[in-house]
């Protein structure tokens, strides 16, 4: 694997990284900031294999890439059932519906 | 050279679809463009001899994560068009330096040369010895989460249902 093309995987690893921590910042719906989480997610997956085929140790990449996808799938799921909760009483699903929570 | 080429394509269209994800205006086309990022991070996983994980990843994200969002978008409908408009104008006030960092920061890392690494052959039962013999304790964290997610889920459910009544 070349220097260019190993530096284009950490330009895109760390794109997608930035573009989900950008949205996260931004946006007030509380769908689409899980949706922020999740590439952000990717990206590190992405990250772990590539680490993980650059130090030869392909195996303990793939291990830690598939729990992370298994706890990235509980937290989306718990998310879900809060936002799912959150519209229930408010409905709305907008962090700035969320009033009661806030210290 | 081909090869190299179709690696570059697909991680242009990973980082186009991610893009697509956070500028789509409708909450469906975001998922559409989260489970297309998917299917690209499953082909690059696969492009680095890493099938395990790309399985996981085509199944799990592309798939069941989707399918989650959908019915979290039908059960809530969130937004109707006037509001994403009038979000999306307050948004693009508030952080309109981020997206020229971004690209500043994308061809800021474009410059930086890093070393040649000379790739190694994935061995077929590799994963599975790691996650067996020196990784056991990730499965037991991967048990442990699932269990807390799963009660987690039948926690606010439970919640939800005594306050109807």
């Amino acid at each position: 694997m070349s220097g260019e093309l190993i530096t284009l995987y950490v330009t895109a690893i760390v794109l997608v990284a930035v573009t989900g921590l950008y949205y996260l910042l931004v946006t007030t719906s509380l769908i689409r900031a899980v949706i922020g989480l999740e590439l952000v997610t990717k990206s590190i997956t992405l990250g772990l294999i590539l680490a993980g085929r650059l130090t030869g140790k392909v195996g303990l990449g793939q291990a830690l890439a598939i729990t992370l996808i298994v706890v990235e799938v509980v937290v989306l799921v718990v998310a879900v059932g809060l936002i799912l909760l959150a519209h229930r009483h408010t409905n709305k699903v907008d962090t700035r519906d969320l009033r009661s929570i806030k210290g | 050279m081909n090869d190299a080429i179709v690696e570059i394509a697909m991680l242009v269209t990973f980082v186009l679809m991610a893009l697509w994800a956070v500028l789509a205006t409708k909450l469906l086309r975001a998922v559409v463009a989260l489970a297309a990022t998917s299917v690209l991070v499953t082909l690059l996983l696969f492009r680095l001899d890493s099938p395990l994980a790309a399985v996981f990843e085509l199944s799990v994200c592309a798939g069941l994560v989707s399918a989650i969002f959908l019915g979290a978008i039908t059960l809530t409908q969130p937004e109707n068009e006037a509001e994403v408009a009038v979000s999306a104008k307050e948004r693009i006030r508030r952080y309109w330096y981020l997206p020229p960092l971004l690209l500043l920061l994308g061809v800021a890392l474009l410059q930086v040369a890093l070393p040649d690494v000379p790739t190694t052959a994935a061995a077929a039962d590799d994963v599975r010895k790691v996650l067996w013999t020196s990784r056991h304790l990730d499965l037991l964290g991967q048990i442990t989460v699932l269990v807390a997610g799963a009660f987690g889920v039948i926690v606010l459910f439970k919640e939800a249902r005594k306050n109807e009544r």
